[in-house]
């Protein structure tokens, strides 16, 4: 890792020197490595959370470090309301991170932990402690405070993480796969936990995941980032609806597929699919699992989307389910246990798939 | 680490080690040594001097001539403290020949009765050593007990410690000085640095210095002279050998070489 | 993160290994019997000198000053040495695990050196460079009157040297070790560096800075050569309990083996008083 140089700016602004009042954050991010390039733009106002969002080796915690300052950047900069942050050192940048192992330090008490970052702004021990009690009793871990970390459970210690960070009054949160240490029952209770304060929290904040349930339920906005770059950015319920890329349309789970929309059909690879509405140029199609439908024999009828198909593979999948399918295009189908029983599937099996032409959604690529 | 660990499985062997080891021990008289490898039948034979550090030079030529005076036959010398020397000789340690530098360390050799009828072979006085330039201008004995002047002494279990604790007592002064050296070698080193402004070493070590040194006699220097007493150790490996070395050390051309490295004669 | 629970042996009964936990079952004799026999390598001359003492007449040669002043001066110069190996050593640690600069590598082999130089060796360099004609000495003695040579500052200094290398490798080693991402976690909340060395890095390698402090401290105790060529012997002032073992070994083994014993025995008084956790590196 290349150490942070101060190559301009304000020398040595402290972060009391940062107003009170919120700030919007503007970053454009590029990272070089031998393999690997990362551009990556982000913009987040006050208030607002942002999900950086991708397969592992995207670059998102690349981008997340570099908005801390652990990592340097080729090219590129960050400011807080036009003021720069780029050039300033990871202590000098008025943030607060929450790291995936949380990295409490192991010597200090909970109260300790907390206190630190007041202290580091010259609280005195005493004023930081009342901070970090206030900061405790916020998520509720007041009775805690002189543990150490090592007798902390993992969502304890999450919430010990997140105070901490917070109670060193940061204008931009970052937090770095902030659930993914935690087993699937915790981390239900968690999430809504984190989701209270990060609204309650007034700067911006930008969050590390690839679970796509904390993205859409944490974020206001995602940005979706493969190798290294942006290739989709909306609202989670926009980025659900029309995934642009297979990652995303399996994170949401969808059958997407790219191709030439010439009016109310969509021309995928061989097969000319329906659309519901009528669209022109280089479009996407997607449609969920549960809109596909199995036939033995070819079927008489409305469905204009018709193809034959192999069963490549089935699995469960919660209550029903999941039918892979090769053939002119893949898909996977869910069907409940009864159909799979009465339709007598195995892999290997050829099979008639159709899909209805209004459980389709088009939109332009 | 382990758990339930039989204490016994380990303290058993250790106790038993211990005690085996210690069964051997109760008198304080040392265990035999084993043979030294020499032998005379043929084969090279070695003959082991231990010397008194200030016979270095003179003794290593010393060896030389016997070498090849007596082909076949090597020498091996150890020079050290006598006092440490003369240790080791009672502890065993396998020798032939002891030159020592006073009569008190050949005692210690000669009471453990490995030793018989040692002559005295040199005798060597001492001078006050002083660096090249002398830079605190000692001019004689009475300069040492300036408290401004360093002065090195070999300490009072070494023979050149015990000359200079009686030179200093005929002449009735009260030296303090910085450091009491195990040995003249070490003391002169510390001269020859420049360490310390003045020391008591030999005329011999003074000589051997070659120019790095001065030398300053002193009149009391003749109330403290020291005997070096050599003899062929009773427990030699290599008797014969050893009374060869021993006579070509008394002899006129040992002597001859003894003198010229500024030892007096006996 | 469950709480740990007390382990219970398979009878059922609470083991007396608590939390240490390790293998159960027993150990294999490949690895005892070499084990037993290095201890008994190691204890075993300890053992000879405790047979071989003058017990008759201990209590009347423990009594001559000589043996106090002697055990006090190789305290006391032992624990200073000890301080200014820490003083300059732990910075020293740090530098050569957590900076990059030309020419690491070259230093960090260079710090060795005085272990492997023979400890007389180490003294003599001293004096050429400490002395009193020595390349600094000389300018310390004109600008301030200061020697080295022939004091008790001389002394620490000798055991300075050649007990730093041990300090510096034992916290160097630590420092690598260390999760240096709790130190990123630190300077995300503000910590400057020195505030990140001193309230985060510290504390986590407090125990091989402790343990790199032992070593160093029963190196120095033990130093003879080094202190005696360049700090020279005179009892009270120099006169360490090693140099003091070596000068009555030459006349009397027995009053050597005496002050042998009396090192010995506060020695391992203190190490075996200090608490495990410091006297390993992990």
């Amino acid at each position: 890792m290349k150490p942070i140089r101060r190559t301009g700016g304000r020398p040595g602004s402290p972060r009391d020197e940062w107003a009170a009042t919120p700030m919007t954050l503007r970053a454009r991010l590029v990272v070089t490595r031998p393999r690997f390039r990362l551009d990556v733009d982000l913009t987040v106002v006050p208030g607002q959370v942002v999900a950086l969002l991708g397969p592992n080796g995207a670059g998102k915690t690349t981008a997340l470090r570099a908005l801390a300052g652990l990592t340097a950047l080729d090219d590129g900069h960050i400011t807080l309301d036009g003021r720069p942050l780029h050039t300033l050192a990871a202590e000098h940048r008025p943030i607060g991170m929450v790291f995936q192992d949380y990295l409490l330090f192991p010597h200090l008490s909970a109260l300790d932990n907390v206190a630190f970052g007041p202290r580091c702004h010259g609280a005195q021990k005493a004023e930081a402690r009342r901070t970090a009690a206030a900061w405790l009793r916020r998520v509720g871990l007041a009775e805690h405070a002189s543990a150490k970390p090592r007798q902390l459970s993992g969502g304890q210690a999450q919430r010990v993480a997140l105070a901490r960070a917070l109670a060193a009054a940061p204008r931009l949160l970052l937090l770095d796969e902030p659930l993914a240490a935690l087993d699937a029952h915790t981390r239900l209770e968690i999430r809504s936990r984190l989701r209270r304060h990060l609204a309650d929290f007034d700067g911006a904040t930008v969050l590390v995941t690839h679970d796509p349930l904390d993205a859409m339920v944490l974020a206001d906005l995602l940005v979706v980032i493969e190798n290294g770059s942006v290739v989709q950015r909306g609202t989670p319920a926009e980025v659900a609806r029309r995934p642009r890329t297979d990652y995303v349309a399996r994170l949401v789970g969808l059958n997407l597929y790219r191709g030439a929309a010439t009016g109310p059909h969509v021309t995928v690879g061989e097969l000319r699919l329906s659309i519901a509405e009528p669209l022109d140029g280089p479009a996407f199609v997607a449609f969920a699992p549960s809109a596909v439908a199995l036939y033995r024999t070819r079927p008489d009828g409305t469905p204009r989307n018709l193809w034959q198909a192999t069963i490549e593979g089935m699995e469960r999948h919660g209550d029903n389910v999941r039918v892979h399918l090769e053939g002119p295009i893949a898909a996977s189908a869910d069907v409940t246990p009864a159909a799979v029983a009465d339709l007598d599937l195995t892999p290997g099996q050829r099979i008639w798939a159709s899909v209805k032409a209004t459980e389709t959604h088009a939109y332009p690529a | 680490m382990f758990r339930r660990l039989s204490r016994w499985a380990v303290t058993a062997p250790l106790a038993f080690t211990l005690a085996a080891a210690l069964s051997g021990c109760g008198s304080s008289t040392p265990a035999t040594t084993s043979a030294a490898p020499s032998s005379s039948s043929g084969g090279a034979t070695t003959v082991t001097v231990f010397a008194a550090a200030s016979l270095t030079g003179t003794f290593t030529e010393l060896g030389k001539t016997f070498e090849a005076a007596n082909p076949g036959t090597s020498v091996k010398f150890n020079f050290g403290s006598s006092a440490t020397l003369a240790q080791q000789i009672v502890q065993g340690a396998p020798a032939d020949v002891f030159a020592a530098a006073s009569p008190a360390t050949m005692k210690t050799v000669t009471d453990a009765s490995l030793a018989a009828a040692p002559t005295t072979f040199v005798r060597n006085k001492l001078q006050i050593a002083v660096p090249a330039d002398n830079p605190a201008k000692v001019d004689d004995l009475k300069d040492l007990a300036d408290p401004k002047v360093k002065v090195a002494l070999c300490a009072a279990q070494v023979p050149c410690g015990a000359a200079a604790a009686k030179a200093l007592e005929a002449a009735g002064l009260k030296v303090t000085p910085v450091t009491l050296e195990q040995d003249v070698k070490a003391t002169l080193t510390k001269v020859e640095l420049g360490e310390v402004d003045a020391a008591l070493v030999y005329r011999t070590d003074v000589l051997a210095s070659a120019g790095k040194v001065k030398g300053i006699d002193f009149p009391e220097a003749d109330k403290a002279i020291n005997d070096y007493p050599i003899a062929a150790l009773s427990k030699a490996p290599a008797p014969e050998a050893a009374k060869k070395f021993v006579d070509l050390v008394l002899s006129p051309q040992g002597k001859d070489v003894l003198t010229k490295a500024g030892f007096e004669a006996p | 993160m469950t709480p740990p629970t007390a382990e219970t042996g398979r009878d059922g009964a609470k083991s007396r290994s608590g939390r240490t936990g390790g293998v159960v079952g027993r150990p294999p004799w490949v690895l005892v019997l070499p084990a037993v026999a290095g201890a008994a390598f190691l204890v075993l001359p300890l053992a000879g000198l405790l047979v071989r003492a003058p017990w008759s007449t201990m209590a009347v040669r423990l009594a001559e000053p000589q043996v106090l002043q002697a055990l006090r001066l190789s305290l006391v110069t032992a624990t200073l040495a000890t301080f200014i190996c820490l003083l300059l050593g732990v910075p020293l640690a740090w530098l050569l695990a957590r900076a990059v600069f030309p020419g690491r590598r070259l230093l960090r082999a260079l710090i060795t050196v005085p272990l492997v130089l023979p400890p007389v060796v180490g003294g003599v360099a001293l004096l050429l460079v400490l002395g009193r004609r020595g390349l600094v000495g000389q300018w310390l003695d004109a600008a301030f009157g200061v020697t080295l040579p022939f004091t008790t500052a001389g002394v620490v200094v000798a055991e300075a040297f050649v007990a730093m290398p041990f300090l510096v490798i034992s916290v160097e080693g630590a420092l690598r070790a260390a999760d240096t991402r709790l130190e990123e976690a630190a300077a995300t909340l503000g910590a400057s560096r020195w505030t990140v060395f001193r309230r985060v890095t510290l504390p986590l390698v407090a125990p091989g800075i402790m343990a790199g402090a032992v070593l160093c401290w029963a190196r120095a105790l033990g130093e003879f050569g080094a202190t005696i060529t360049f700090a020279g012997n005179f009892p009270g002032q120099t006169q360490t309990m090693p140099l003091a073992v070596y000068l009555a070994l030459e006349t009397d083994p027995e009053a050597a083996i005496v002050l042998s014993l009396v090192l010995l025995t506060v020695s391992v008084v203190i190490l075996a008083s200090l608490r495990d956790k410091w006297t390993s590196t992990s």
